[in-house]
């Protein structure tokens, strides 16, 4: 499709009335439903907006049928998006029912709401297709972004805003439902209506949204940006504000890309631009992301490695007569120390090199550590044998099988927790003997 | 209501369909995956798209293969984005499902332009128009639809214990060296290849509905895995015959003509559903409900 760059800065920056309308909805959209998606996410019931989406079928055709037979204008959309929200909330009440009255789970319940409601709404919908005008009402299936007026937009922003606001204003209540429910109702917080009252936002948003983005595709903001912005943070607060932002992003953009590109269903557009906010967010989230995991994970691990070997060649040394000192070991030695393997023992030895831990020697066979090294190796192992006292001595685990035990705690002790060891074990600053055989 | 053999083939048909999804669909209830069969049915559309352009022309194997691995796909990434990633499971499914489906949308608007796909065809196989018009032919979506049911029931009775152990407790299966893993991808494939065989004969509602209704049904109704099975194929098969008794009669006592079998299939299942709900609530007499024997500290005055 040819488009200039004018064009394109033209639509991006919102110039034409028309994509300003649907840019401005979307994005909207997005953010309100960004912010109550990530209340979804936390609760772990991300699908509602699925199940929701779908009730809301017969519903509307309910509500197209009973005005075209009382001789109204079927397709008014206040009344139509009345039913949509009604069945949406009918919907909701069933799956609660369910919940409590049966064993069955709450996917089970779920995915009962979504199928039932849904085909009886198709059956409705196939019933009235051949009442006068009822050829638009499928649109609302699809959603009919390029066509967004006025009235379209004020209404998505008004709902829009103010289920931000209603998230905002119960934030805490509804932080305590997401995070610990039964607490929340041990603390006297009225749980049921605070579930009611989220699964209520979450219809509004999706009932505004089978307008912008269609049926099938709202789901998609209410999940998308939720779960992109979990990637980048612990904190609820920065996720809401983030989510909200993720979505109202991918909606501008989205809306844009699809008014340049004709034949692009903009829902469609809108989707794609979330889930590349979310693919990047999955690899690069600063908080969870798989990369930033990674190489945390790496990191610990380098850390771990180099304060065994460090360790290992310390107990080797003490295996000799008389008072410990700094020499060369031999490889095989280390070898026989530990479980390492000869490859996994070089890259130790280069990690340790890299910290300058270890000196060359004449040997290639050989180890020497360094002034530091050694210097390390000492406080390490001390650290180490500290550790292992503390757990005998107060937590009543056998010195035969101290030594693991203390070895997944150690490499994480901090400088204070030493300190309290030092002066509840070794007052002396001498470094402890093993309490087992090394 | 005049019925005549068009009438038997939709009900031949849908009661097929329906028993090919009940099947998979009690195991996917018993795994707490209920929503994957809405998620693939959404999922598969880049497949049919793909293999549209790719070949050129509607021809059922290459659209079936396409749909079938995009399926398979769609219960993978889940699967990765889950346990890579510390996606809660059901916003992992979200995610992957509306993304594939996003695609499959722009793909098919975009060939549009040149050929005709119609979403509307694609997304909704109609059971109606499967039947056959002259008497005495086998219309292909009964073949189709049986042959699934049939490859269903075989995998089910081949794998029945490796099945039943690991939708039950998957950590002993993995210990006792069944991979939980590798039949959950086998389940997965049958759902697909059972998803994409009906949407494309008889429309994608059945599917949805027939995969959890039936099973949600069974398990009201009974906790051991055989009577689920049964009760679920029971359920499938009354539902189409409700379904289409309905779609016959319901439309003109509101002065209409006529409506969809496979939805009011979805609607009979849910009353079936319904029925055993309200029965399980009734107060049972005392003693006779499951595990309150007569004597039973739990079983209370």
């Amino acid at each position: 499709m040819p488009f200039t760059l004018d064009d394109f800065l033209r639509v991006l920056l919102l110039q034409d009335y028309n994509t300003q309308l649907v840019v401005g909805a979307t994005a909207l959209l997005g953010l309100g439903s960004g912010v109550v998606g990530s209340l979804l996410l936390l609760r772990k019931r991300s699908l509602m907006g699925d199940v929701l989406s779908h009730a809301t079928l017969p519903g509307i055709a309910l509500a197209f049928a009973i005005l075209t037979s009382l001789g109204g204008a079927g397709k008014s959309l206040p009344a139509l998006l009345g039913g949509a929200t009604l069945s949406g909330l009918a919907g909701v009440a069933v799956m609660l029912a369910i919940r409590r009255t049966t064993r069955l789970r709450d996917d089970v319940a779920m995915g009962f709401v979504l199928s039932v409601f849904f085909g009886t709404g198709v059956a409705i919908l196939q019933m009235v297709r051949n009442l006068p005008d009822a050829s638009g009402l499928m649109s609302f299936v699809y959603g009919k972004t390029a066509s967004i007026v006025l009235s379209d937009f004020t209404f998505i922003a008004t709902v829009s805003v103010a289920a931000c606001a209603v998230s905002i204003v119960l934030l805490k209540e509804f932080t305590l439902l997401c995070f610990d429910e039964s607490y929340a109702a041990s603390q006297g917080w009225p749980v049921l209506l605070l579930d009611v009252l989220l699964l209520g936002l979450v219809t509004a948003v999706t009932v505004i949204g089978l307008q912008s983005v269609g049926l099938i595709l709202v789901i998609a903001f209410l999940i998308i940006p939720a779960a992109a912005a979990r990637f980048w943070t612990e904190r609820l607060g920065v996720m809401l504000v983030l989510s909200g932002i993720i979505g109202a992003f991918s909606g501008w953009l989205g809306a844009s890309l699809s008014a340049l590109l004709q034949d692009t269903p903009a829902g469609a557009v809108i989707v794609i631009a979330a889930a590349s906010v979310f693919l990047v967010s999955m690899f690069f989230g600063t908080k969870r992301g798989i990369v930033p995991r990674y190489l945390d994970h790496r990191h610990l691990q380098r850390r771990v490695g180099r304060q065994h070997l460090l360790r290992s060649v310390y107990e080797v040394l003490e295996g000799d007569a008389g008072p410990i000192a700094n020499h060369p070991v031999p490889r095989g030695e280390l070898l026989a120390h530990r479980s390492w393997t000869p490859h996994q023992l070089k890259q130790l030895l280069s990690l340790a090199r890299r910290e300058d831990h270890l000196e060359s020697t004449a040997d290639p066979d050989s180890i020497l550590l360094s002034e530091s090294g050694f210097g390390e190796a000492a406080r390490i192992t001390r650290n180490h044998r500290l550790w292992e006292l503390y757990l005998i001595r107060h937590a009543d685990i056998a010195p035969s099988h101290v030594d693991r035990d203390a070895d997944m705690v150690e490499h994480i002790l901090g400088p204070e927790m030493v300190r309290e060891l030092e002066r509840e074990l070794a007052p002396d600053l001498q470094i402890p003997a093993s309490p087992h055989r090394i | 209501m005049d019925w005549n053999f068009t009438d038997t083939w939709i009900v031949v048909t849908g009661a097929l369909c329906a028993l090919a999804c009940a099947l998979p669909g009690c195991f996917l209830v018993l795994r707490k995956m209920s929503m994957m069969g809405d998620a693939i049915s959404h999922a598969v559309l880049p497949g049919l798209a793909l293999a549209f352009l790719f070949t050129g022309s509607r021809e059922s194997l290459p659209m079936f293969l396409g749909a079938a691995v995009t399926g398979v796909l769609t219960a993978l990434f889940t699967q990765w984005i889950n346990r890579f990633a510390n996606v809660d499971r059901g916003a992992a499914m979200g995610v992957v499902f509306t993304t594939l489906f996003a695609i499959g949308l722009v793909l098919i608007v975009r060939a549009a332009d040149h050929v005709d796909l119609d979403p509307g065809c694609v997304l909704y196989g109609s059971l109606e128009f499967s039947a056959p018009i002259v008497p005495g032919e086998v219309p292909r979506a009964a073949i189709v639809n049986g042959a699934v049911l049939l490859l269903n029931i075989a995998v089910i009775a081949l794998l029945y214990k490796e099945l039943r152990l690991s939708a039950f407790d998957p950590a002993l299966a993995d210990t006792l060296g069944f991979s939980s893993n590798l039949l959950h991808y086998l389940l997965m494939t049958l759902v697909a290849v059972t998803t994409v065989a009906a949407f494309e004969s008889v429309g994608s509602i059945i599917v949805i509905a027939m995969l959890i209704v039936p099973a949600a049904t069974a398990q009201l109704v009974t906790r051991r895995l055989l009577p689920m099975l049964l009760v679920a194929s029971a359920v499938a098969v009354l539902s189409a015959v409700l379904g289409h008794l309905g779609a016959l009669t319901v439309p003109p006592l509101f002065g209409f003509s006529g409506t969809t079998t496979s939805g009011m299939m979805a609607f009979a299942a849910g009353l079936i559903f319904t029925v055993a709900w309200l029965v399980s609530l009734m107060p049972r007499r005392r003693g006779a409900a499951e595990g309150h024997r007569p004597g039973d500290l739990a079983a209370g005055p």
